[in-house]
């Protein structure tokens, strides 16, 4: 039977041992460490254990592995760089455990070293790797940021004698370009078009459609003053359009007139707006619509409102009525009460919001827009 | 935000005793003190709390503006002090801690402290014109590779834990003993606040009674610096402590609780 020299087994062993006093000097050392790091018996003995560590494995040994030692009696896979006598680096994984007395004082600490020079190459190469994975996901982040940016009109116009007020937010965390959008553009003098919509889907190639729908509304809207005729050009368009996409719609034609301010409305399979009216109930205003490039025969429909000093209108996607707290749905009853209550139309949609983002607790699944047009009193 | 749930905030020992809050340093958590804060239960009303970031902090409190430079340290042990209505505290700092400690008096309104002690001060740990820290700043670089490969093993061994597992509550019991835990990405944010800072210039401010305590041997804090501290704070008093390391109140718990003790409590008048 093979027999094993417990002096060699010490000696030879496949990793370094070394054992320290409390205060963390060596007091023995196995050949297997000497030879890895080439120091002497003699340089080692008597010595600080942390003092043939790097500068950054020092604080580390002092800071983090030494309370942990002490409090926990143990350690494990800490992870250190030995300097040698030549000035190299020896990557090493270092367990310890430290024997106390019946009392719970410490008495000895033994290490065991284990040569780590792959590995730690090898998580070198993971974090550098986790790095770039963070770096890209920011890139992302900013780049679906910057996107979202271009489909929505940097600031709102102003417009003599109407108060424009719009929120828009993202599902989720906003690292994907959402659907909704929202645009404002003058004619001519005293002649507005607003168009709230949302595009099916989202990321990259929803925002070419919506890129698409914003420019198609512009070009059209200059030939014809009928919404229902543009949202019919529009329809046209997606249809022949390669990525197949369908949206819906709100279109506004926004025309003062001699009383105040006459407002056409055409629906593309989009929510009705609100009219909010001080002294009435809140009412859906505008003839529902096919939604827009995805039917053989699309129908939209006109409808004209005549706005008076005082009257809020209220645009939104169904990101507002469709939020969702578990089973519960935020809906049409609970947006108007809402509405009917917020009694300053400057923050209104701020207001509404936030009480949609509390409903959801926070985190929209789906985007939001809304917008509203108040008649100066 | 309840600052005593943010800094997971433990009051012990004697009610109606003067308060003495215990703040620990980078690396670990209010465990720290666990030999050397029973020591004063009997006459003292004990503040223990965790640094957001470390320990059973809220680590959803992480703010990393107001975490960018000690001074949200500091307004976190104000904070803490406002909401447990404390007045005419000792406050003993560990390393990093010394330092928020003299930032939060400074700031405070008068009568809130009494007395500081520091453990382990350091006002800059790199070295600089005409004074020795320590460090250069590529050590620090260093420590922070160093830091980021032991978390790599530390994340996939505490993996199993974190994610439950109830047919073996050996792994639970594991994690409840694994002192000294901190949120990665945080402990990196604040190794570089502690090690980078300069606050040399705030020690004049510090017009209380201070108790720099230093460790015979220690890398981090060497003994230059803790005379440093000492020089700089007005009438402060320096103890040399005979012990090893950087944490006098772990290796060394007996001499640190008599050199405290004999700082909080000056001898009865005759």
């Amino acid at each position: 039977m093979l027999t094993e020299d417990p002096q060699a087994i010490y000696d030879e062993a496949p990793c370094g041992y070394l054992s320290t006093s409390p205060d963390g000097r060596i007091v023995k050392v196995n050949e297997t460490f000497l030879s890895w790091t080439s120091y002497t018996r003699d340089d080692l003995l008597g010595r600080q254990f942390s003092s043939i560590l790097s500068a950054g494995g020092r604080i580390y040994h002092d800071t983090h592995y030494a309370p942990m030692l002490r409090l926990q009696g143990s350690v494990r896979e800490i992870a250190l760089d030995i300097v040698t006598p030549d000035e190299r680096r020896l990557p090493v994984l270092v367990n310890a455990t430290m024997q106390s007395d019946e009392n719970g004082d410490p008495l000895v600490t033994r290490l065991v070293v284990l040569d780590a020079t792959e590995r730690r190459e090898y998580e070198r190469e993971l974090l550098r790797a986790k790095q770039r994975a963070e770096e890209s996901e920011a890139r992302a982040h900013a780049l679906a940021h910057t996107l979202q940016q271009t489909l929505m009109p940097p600031s709102l116009p102003q417009i003599p004698g109407l108060d424009l007020a719009a929120v828009y937010r993202a599902a989720g965390a906003g690292t994907e370009v959402g659907g909704d959008f929202y645009d404002v553009f003058e004619i001519s003098t005293d002649d507005w078009v607003v168009a709230l919509g949302d595009v099916c889907g989202k990321g990259v190639d929803a925002a070419v459609v919506t890129a698409l729908v914003r420019h198609t509304l512009r070009a059209v809207s200059v030939r014809t003053s009928s919404p229902a005729e543009v949202l019919q050009v529009l329809d046209d368009v997606l249809q022949h359009f390669p990525a197949q996409r369908s949206c819906t719609l709100v279109l506004l034609r926004v025309r003062r007139d001699a009383t105040g301010w006459n407002v056409c409305i055409s629906l593309g399979g989009h929510p009705q707006p609100l009219l909010l009216r001080a002294g009435s109930a809140a009412s859906s205003v505008g003839e529902t619509g096919s939604l827009v490039g995805a039917l053989p025969e699309p129908e939209f429909l006109e409808a004209d409102v005549g706005l008076e000093p005082g009257d809020t209108l209220l645009l939104f996607t169904d990101g507002v009525t469709e939020a969702r707290s578990g089973r519960q749905m935020y809906g049409d009853r609970r947006l108007r009460a809402a509405a009917e209550q917020h009694a300053d139309s400057a923050t209104l949609v701020h207001a509404l919001l936030d009480d949609v983002l509390t409903f959801q607790s926070g985190s929209p699944r789906d985007d939001i827009a809304m917008l509203t047009l108040t008649v100066r009193q | 935000m309840d600052p005593l749930h943010r800094n997971n905030v433990r009051v012990l020992g004697r009610d109606d005793g003067q308060p003495m809050m215990f703040a620990h340093g980078f690396g670990c958590d209010q465990n720290m003190w666990r030999f050397v804060a029973p020591a004063f239960e009997d006459d003292f009303k004990v503040v223990l709390f965790d640094h957001v970031g470390a320990g059973d902090s809220d680590l959803s409190a992480y703010d990393p503006d107001r975490y960018s430079s000690l001074d949200g340290y500091a307004d976190d042990v104000n904070e803490i002090c406002e909401a447990l209505g404390l007045d005419d505290v000792v406050f003993v700092g560990h390393s990093v801690s010394s330092m928020v400690g003299a930032l939060a008096s400074t700031g405070a309104p008068r009568g809130r402290y009494d007395k500081l002690v520091m453990v382990g001060p350091s006002p800059r740990y790199i070295d600089d014109d005409g004074y020795r820290g320590g460090f250069s700043r590529s050590d620090i670089e260093e420590l922070l590779e160093s830091m980021d490969s032991n978390y790599l093993g530390w994340s996939s061994a505490m993996a199993p834990v974190i994610m439950g597992n109830p047919d073996r509550p050996e792994l639970g019991q594991e994690l409840t003993a694994s002192f000294c835990r901190t949120d990665p990405d945080i402990a990196r944010r604040w190794a570089q606040v502690t090690f980078l800072s300069d606050n040399r210039d705030d020690l004049a401010g510090v017009d209380l009674p201070t108790l720099v305590l230093q460790c015979s041997q220690d890398a981090i804090a060497p003994v230059e610096v803790g005379e440093y501290v000492h020089r700089a704070i007005p009438g402060s008093t320096l103890v040399l402590l005979d012990a090893v390391g950087h944490c006098p109140n772990l290796s060394a718990p007996g001499a640190t609780i008599d050199a405290i003790a004999a700082f909080v409590r000056p001898p009865a008048a005759a």
